[in-house]
Parts: structure tokens; C-alpha cells; sequence
């Protein structure tokens, strides 16, 4: 009971301070938006593309939204020693990550909200199959978070996390299959696209929107919540290697 | 019964040896003082001690809970006021106090009373809604002590409470530690003001180069030099030129010269102060002052360290501000 009272709390203390702050909620509004947007205008095609585009729009969406929080809620409080409080917490480092992290996926499912709620008013999204959508978004922003800790571990400064996160981030928009089918990449591209764990999450957007998926939903399932379980493991031996000396 | 034992501990980073070997000892409800110059291994061993450094080797045993390998069984019972604040900037001193008292698991009601308690304890109530970031360096040192004890642990990791804050809020922070010691919480301190050692502790480790050179009661520290008879001499002029004559004209005394104008006499028995400003006035030395001196632990400290104290100081005021 006591962990979960600390769980909370920590939880909650970076939900008020990091995740609710205007710049924040309007960050996380604005730019669902503003890629929705860009991708509408860009596919000439009118409303009739807006399935179509939905996975890739929400799939970026959870991946900004994330990724961009782990810097400042990690790195930033590594730099200003106020991680060190918690280390000293008598909870388990899996817990205080879970609970550092928790914010971060919570930030990211609401950001696959904006475009959702937006298409819902433009096309008919009734044919969407929302027992396979929802838990998709749940774990794709586990993963990309997972991924933001990954690399807010790996660096010492905010700007830093912001840089090498944008190694992983655009790359991943382009060969996950969310704008551009995978079987439409260069031959020597493809592989790469099987190593992100994006691309098994897009896939599952894909199917459950408009039924465009390759792989079974199932095994994309599976493979991302590897990947969750990867990125976390890696990241909790790097704080153990590099944090706690 | 130890709070505290450490045996054999060590600890590298790539070339230097940060510890090596240290052995020592807390006892329940003392007040432990740590004293060295920057870089003796004094914040690493609290690092070691509180889980947030692993020991290449060596035993940490707190509370009769081996903490070698796992610190997280003693974490609830420990307290850690590190060397910089370390709190939320962007929280107020209230709000960090909860904070910090959920992280122990304490409930909504209990933290609220707790974090009021010690806000009027260390005069911040007046404070309580300022955001930290605004604080001045005292308030935050004070907070940050409140913080360490929000959950009443039964030892208190200090690292060098009163260093880069002003003389009045080192005073009522040193007479805080005092209050925590009298009520019985078990203090692990660490400082480089001797004075401040002297004044506050049981017992006291003297670390140099990562090694404890000695470990003693001040009172035992300071007991063999009880007997001795110390006269300093502050010179007009440079007084180290006639070091040989002084010492050949008055082989009985011991001589040391702390600077150039200034010369330390010492005897087993007393000294009388006319003959040595004689010889000093007649080698054309004025002197501007004689005093006797009692000796104090700084005196032990250079004996036994050979570090001279004001030296010590002046490295930490260059890097953190004075007292």
C-alpha cells in the first residue's frame, strides 16, 4: 500500500507539473491538429482519406507527444539532482520508472484522442473495430515512451535527449508503414522497418481503422508489448550502470 | 548498538581511488562526524551508504540490515540531506514537503500535519506557498533538512549542512542538528568546518585521500595536546629568517610558523612570553601581539592530517560560497 501511495504521488506530481501546464495541453492539441491537417491537405483526395490516414496521424501523435515528455521529466531532473529524492524512496526502481513513466503513456493516449475525436465529426468511423484500436494505443504509447526512456537515460542534457530522439522519431514516421506500405520501400529500407516497434503498432491501427493490416493482429500484439518489455529491461540496466554508480 | 557498521569499504572511479578500505562505526543516537578536505571520499561514502553508489567492495550494515548488495530494506529508515538542495524548484516549500513524505508512504493527513509541523519548526511557514526556486539559500538548506526527516528516520545522512549559506542561518542550522541529535535521531555528518565538528559531534573520522586517518571522541582528540602550552606571535615583519636562531636560543620549544609574520611557540611547560619577544625585538622584529592558545581540534586535525585547516576552508568557499 505504501508503494502505490508513492506510486501516486509521483504520478500526479508530474501529471500537475509537467503534463497539465498550458504549453503542454496546447502542444498536445496543437499538433495532432497540424498533422492531421498537413496530411489532409497533402492527399487531394478529400474526406474519403481520412481512414486512411488516421493510424499514421494518431501513431505520430503518441510518438511526439511521448518521446518529447521523458526528456524533460528524466533528464531534466537528473540534471537538477531532484531524481536523487527518489532513488532514495524506499520503492523499487521498476516502480519509481513505471510511475515516472505512467504520466508520459496517460499524455500519449489523450494526444491519440485529438485526431480521433477530429475524424469522427469529418468520416464515418463506425466500421472501426475499437477492441483492437484502443489497446493499440495503449501499447504503442507504452512503447514510444519506453523508447523516450530509453534515450532520456542515454544522454546527460535535455537538449540532448531532444536531439537523439529525433534520430529515432523520423526515421520511424517514414518506414513504419504509416504513410508509405512497407512493401513499397526500397528493398535494403524493409528490414529496418521490422526492427521498430512502430511499424507492428501501425499495422494494428491500419487493421482495426480500415482493415489494411499485413501481419495478424495478434502477433503484432505480441511483438510490440516485446518491445515494451525490451526498452523498459534496457533502460532500468542503464539507470542501475550509469545512475546509480 | 551500531546504527551504522562499515567494514573494508572501497570504491574506484576509472584511476582514482575515491575509498580505500574504510572501516568505521555509528552508534545509536550519536552524532557522527565526518571531517576531511574536498575530494577525501566524504560524499561518497554517504552516496554508498544511502544506495545511491555501488561499493566495489566491502560491508554496509544498517540497522542489522545488510545493505551491501540491496539498500532498499533500510531505505525507509534513513534520511539524506545531500551537499546542494535537491528539491522541486518548481513546487512550493509545502507542496515538496508532501511530496517527499508520500514517497515514505505516509498518508494525505499525516503529510499535511507533518509538512505544517516542520515548516513552523524551521520558521518557513511564512514561506510555505513560495515556489522553492524562490528561496533564498538558507531557506532551501532548511527545507531541504525538513525534507530528510519528513518520515522520521531514525539516521540522518548530513552532507555538509552549513557550507555556502550565511553565518545567522549556519548558526540556527547547526543548533537545528543539535535539536535532531538531542531527540535522539542518530546523525552521520559530514563537514570541512572543524569548528563545527568540534562543536556538534560525539565522535569524529578524519578522511584524507579516501582513507580514515583517525577515529576518537573530540574530548580524546584533543586530550594529548591538553598539556601542552601554545603562545602564537603575530610579527611586523617576516619572522621566518631567523627560524634557526629561535630555535637554537630556545631548544626546550617546539616551533611552527603558520605564515611569514606569524610564529606558533610550543612546550610542555609553561611558557613565559618576555624572553621570546626579546630575542624577536632585539633580531629587529616588532611584535604586535602575544597570546596564549588553547587548543583546539583544528590543531589535532593539522597534526594529524598535516592539512592546514584554513587552507581546507578556502578550497570550499572558492566552490560553494562561505559561512
Amino acid at each position: 500500500m505504501k508503494r502505490w501511495t508513492a506510486f501516486w504521488n509521483i504520478l500526479s506530481k508530474d501529471m500537475r507539473t509537467y503534463y497539465l501546464k498550458p504549453p503542454n495541453i496546447s502542444w498536445g492539441l496543437i499538433f495532432p491538429l497540424a498533422w492531421t491537417a498537413m496530411f489532409f491537405i497533402r492527399s487531394g483526395q478529400g474526406l474519403d482519406s481520412i481512414p486512411a490516414m488516421l493510424p499514421g496521424v494518431v501513431a505520430v501523435s503518441i510518438l511526439f507527444g511521448t518521446t518529447s515528455m521523458l526528456a524533460v521529466t528524466v533528464t531534466f531532473e537528473k540534471k537538477n539532482r531532484s531524481f536523487e529524492r527518489l532513488l532514495l524512496a524506499p520503492i523499487s526502481l521498476e516502480l519509481l520508472m513505471l510511475s515516472k513513466t505512467s504520466g508520459a503513456i496517460l499524455f500519449g493516449v489523450a494526444n491519440a484522442f485529438v485526431p480521433v475525436i477530429v475524424a469522427a465529426f469529418l468520416a464515418d468511423l463506425s466500421s472501426m473495430n475499437w477492441a483492437a484500436f484502443i489497446p493499440a494505443v495503449v501499447l504503442i504509447a507504452t512503447a514510444s515512451t519506453f523508447l523516450g526512456l530509453f534515450i532520456a537515460v542515454a544522454v546527460s542534457e535535455v537538449f540532448e535527449a531532444q536531439t537523439f530522439s529525433n534520430f529515432f522519431r523520423f526515421p520511424m514516421i517514414f518506414l513504419c508503414g504509416l504513410f508509405f506500405p512497407i512493401g513499397k520501400l526500397p528493398i535494403f529500407l524493409r528490414p529496418l522497418s521490422y526492427v521498430l516497434p512502430l511499424t507492428y503498432g501501425a499495422d494494428i491501427l491500419h487493421g482495426s481503422v480500415h482493415g489494411g493490416h499485413i501481419m495478424p493482429i495478434a502477433l503484432n500484439f505480441a511483438l510490440l508489448a516485446m518491445f515494451c518489455i525490451g526498452l523498459f529491461a534496457v533502460s532500468l540496466w542503464n539507470i542501475r550502470r550509469k545512475w546509480i554508480m | 548498538m551500531q546504527a551504522v557498521a562499515v567494514e573494508g569499504l572501497s570504491k574506484r572511479f576509472d584511476e582514482v581511488r575515491a575509498l580505500d578500505g574504510i572501516s568505521f562505526d555509528v552508534r545509536e543516537g550519536e552524532l557522527f562526524g565526518f571531517l576531511g578536505p574536498n575530494g577525501a571520499g566524504k560524499t561518497t561514502t554517504i552516496n554508498l551508504l544511502t544506495g545511491l553508489a555501488r561499493a566495489d567492495s566491502g560491508s554496509i550494515v544498517i540497522d542489522g540490515i545488510d545493505c551491501t548488495k540491496k539498500i532498499r530494506g533500510a531505505q525507509h529508515l534513513i534520511g539524506v540531506v545531500p551537499d546542494e538542495s535537491n528539491l522541486y524548484p518548481e513546487l512550493s516549500g509545502f507542496d515538496n514537503l508532501c511530496f517527499c513524505a508520500s514517497l515514505y508512504g505516509i498518508g494525505k493527513e499525516e503529510r499535511i500535519k507533518r509538512a505544517r509541523e516542520l515548516l513552523k519548526q524551521f520558521d518557513l511557514s511564512k514561506a510555505a506557498d513560495r515556489k522553492f526556486a524562490g528561496y533564498s539559500k538558507g531557506m532551501k538548506r532548511k527545507l531541504t533538512i525538513a525534507a530528510g526527516i519528513i518520515h522520521r528516520p531514525k539516521i540522518l545522512f548530513l552532507d555538509e549542512p552549513t557550507t555556502g549559506i550565511d553565518v545567522a542561518s549556519a548558526r540556527q542550522l547547526r543548533q537545528m542538528v543539535s535539536d535532531l541529535h538531542d531527540s535522539g535521531t542518530t546523525i552521520f555528518l559530514t563537514t570541512h568546518y572543524i569548528e563545527e565538528a568540534e562543536r556538534l559531534c560525539d565522535r569524529i573520522a578524519f578522511i584524507v585521500g579516501g582513507k580514515i586517518v583517525r577515529i576518537d571522541t573530540v574530548g580524546n582528540l584533543i586530550q594529548p595536546l591538553h598539556d601542552k602550552h601554545i603562545v602564537q606571535f603575530a610579527c611586523e615583519s617576516n619572522a621566518i629568517k631567523i627560524k634557526d636562531g629561535l630555535k637554537s636560543h630556545f631548544p626546550d620549544f617546539a616551533f611552527e610558523f603558520p605564515n611569514n609574520e606569524t610564529i606558533r611557540i610550543e612546550s610542555d611547560s609553561p611558557i613565559s612570553i618576555a624572553p621570546p619577544v626579546r630575542y624577536l625585538e632585539d633580531a629587529g622584529i616588532e611584535v604586535s601581539e602575544a597570546r596564549k592558545i588553547r587548543p583546539s581540534l583544528e590543531d589535532v586535525f593539522v597534526r594529524i592530517t598535516g592539512i592546514e585547516a584554513k587552507a581546507m576552508r578556502s578550497e570550499k568557499e572558492k566552490k560553494g560560497g562561505g559561512q
